[in-house]
């Protein structure tokens, strides 16, 4: 490998591993996202990942929701109406998802944090509950608001 | 740095199909990644269709068959075929594990994806350069550390003390659980992995050992440890049942215990 000139460049690697051949070609990296095969855990994990972004997409949602409510009642009568059509409703509903999902995960890393559920049948059954909890959670919760005459269509 | 996509020139292109003789009974595929680094080529996935009348239950047996008889360029490596050494660890059917304990019968797929273990640098065919996974096993100092001098017998355990050990001494550091992890894949350069903190902690956990401080020390940084994030493929694939996850977990756990802080305090 000696006469051989690191490639590290082509793909972020600093290891001098990806070394150039004297036919040019750089040593390839093996495949990776496109071979593997998914397990609930990593699921949950990627899953969690994405809830965080979804939710500072609702912080920056919620600031708004008090900016309007504090520039008067014009203001805010129009975001009550934009928030109850259906589009609205949809956003809301997501991100109630994103909510419980965040509730969810948290206690399910707090509880992984302590050291406990981490055998893979107890972190199987939590990353499920993770994954597919927020979203009964929040039909239940959305149904409980129309069946109470809460939110209304 | 989070990759999705290989880079350029590493992405595999269709490659040979070597067809099973007209009248095999019972045939598997295999789509088997190659590349090799004497020729301009770029890596290929050749499938090889095989009847698994002819050779035996393990995905080895079937990579071992094709080299005899069909194409004897393919590289794999391999050697005791029971699960021991660790050689012949690769991506098989979408996760990492061993050919030799792994039957053909088990995959889920008929089409079955044979690739090396996952975002390494490959030297050739399923041959990864594993050079910086064993310079992380070297780093966390895999040795007894001890402030007593050497006895003239061995050092004695309880049972119990012993018993601490089971489950973490057994890796056979055959690169599984560390080229699974997504963190791994992503920050290799600063992050050890589930296999070299899983040693790292058979080493903690062994009541002989003194230099628990140390070796804890030497872990508290924000990639080498931390960059774990209980994405627990490691454990999922771990070919001896063991759960790196766990180890790293509780090395996390001893880093804020209340022994280590007074420790630190008075140092």
């Amino acid at each position: 490998m000696s006469n051989h000139q690191a490639a590290g460049g082509t793909n972020g690697d600093r290891t001098g591993r990806y070394v150039r051949h004297p036919n040019g070609h750089v040593t390839p990296m093996s495949p990776f996202t496109s071979v593997w095969r998914w397990h609930i855990t990593m699921v949950a994990s990627i899953l969690f990942r994405v809830t965080i972004g979804a939710a500072t997409v609702g912080a920056a949602l919620m600031l708004g929701w008090i900016a309007t409510a504090s520039s008067g009642a014009d203001a805010y009568a129009k975001l009550l109406a934009c928030s109850a059509s259906p589009l609205g409703l949809f956003v809301w509903f997501g991100l109630t998802v994103v909510l419980f999902s965040f509730l969810l995960n948290g206690a399910r890393h707090l509880i992984n944090d302590m050291g406990k559920g981490l055998d893979l049948k107890t972190a199987n059954l939590m990353a499920r509950i993770a994954v597919w909890g927020p979203l009964v959670l929040a039909v239940l919760f959305w149904v409980a608001l129309f069946a109470t005459g809460k939110v209304s269509l | 740095m989070v990759q999705l996509n290989l880079p350029r020139g590493s992405k595999p292109n269709t490659g040979k199909v070597h067809k099973a003789p007209a009248g095999a009974k019972n045939v598997k595929s295999y789509k088997v990644y190659r590349y090799d680094p004497e020729t301009d080529a770029d890596p290929s996935w050749d499938t090889f269709e095989v009847s698994s009348d002819d050779h035996g239950p393990m995905l080895l047996d079937a990579l071992i068959h094709i080299k005899n008889t069909i194409d004897p360029t393919l590289s794999f490596r391999r050697s005791c075929r029971e699960g021991i050494c660790g050689s012949c660890s690769m991506n098989i059917d979408g996760s990492n594990t061993l050919a030799c304990t792994k039957g053909w019968d088990e995959c889920k797929s008929h089409n079955i994806t044979i690739a090396p273990l996952p975002h390494q640098p490959v030297v050739k065919d399923l041959v990864t350069d594993l050079s910086l996974f064993y310079a992380q096993y070297d780093s966390i100092q895999p040795y007894l550390q001890s402030d007593i001098p050497d006895p003239e017998k061995e050092r004695l355990q309880t049972p119990e003390e012993r018993e601490k050990l089971d489950g973490l001494y057994e890796c056979i550091l055959c690169a599984c659980c560390s080229t699974s992890c997504p963190s791994y894949w992503w920050n290799q350069e600063e992050y050890i992995g589930p296999a070299a903190l899983l040693q790292s902690y058979r080493w903690i956990s062994d009541s002989r050992d003194d230099a628990t401080q140390k070796r804890l020390d030497d872990l508290e940084d924000p990639f080498k440890l931390y960059r774990c994030h209980t994405i627990m493929n490691c454990a999922q694939v771990c070919p001896k049942g063991l759960n790196p996850a766990k180890a790293i977990a509780e090395t996390k756990k001893l880093m804020v215990a209340p022994s280590r802080k007074k420790e630190k305090a008075s140092a």
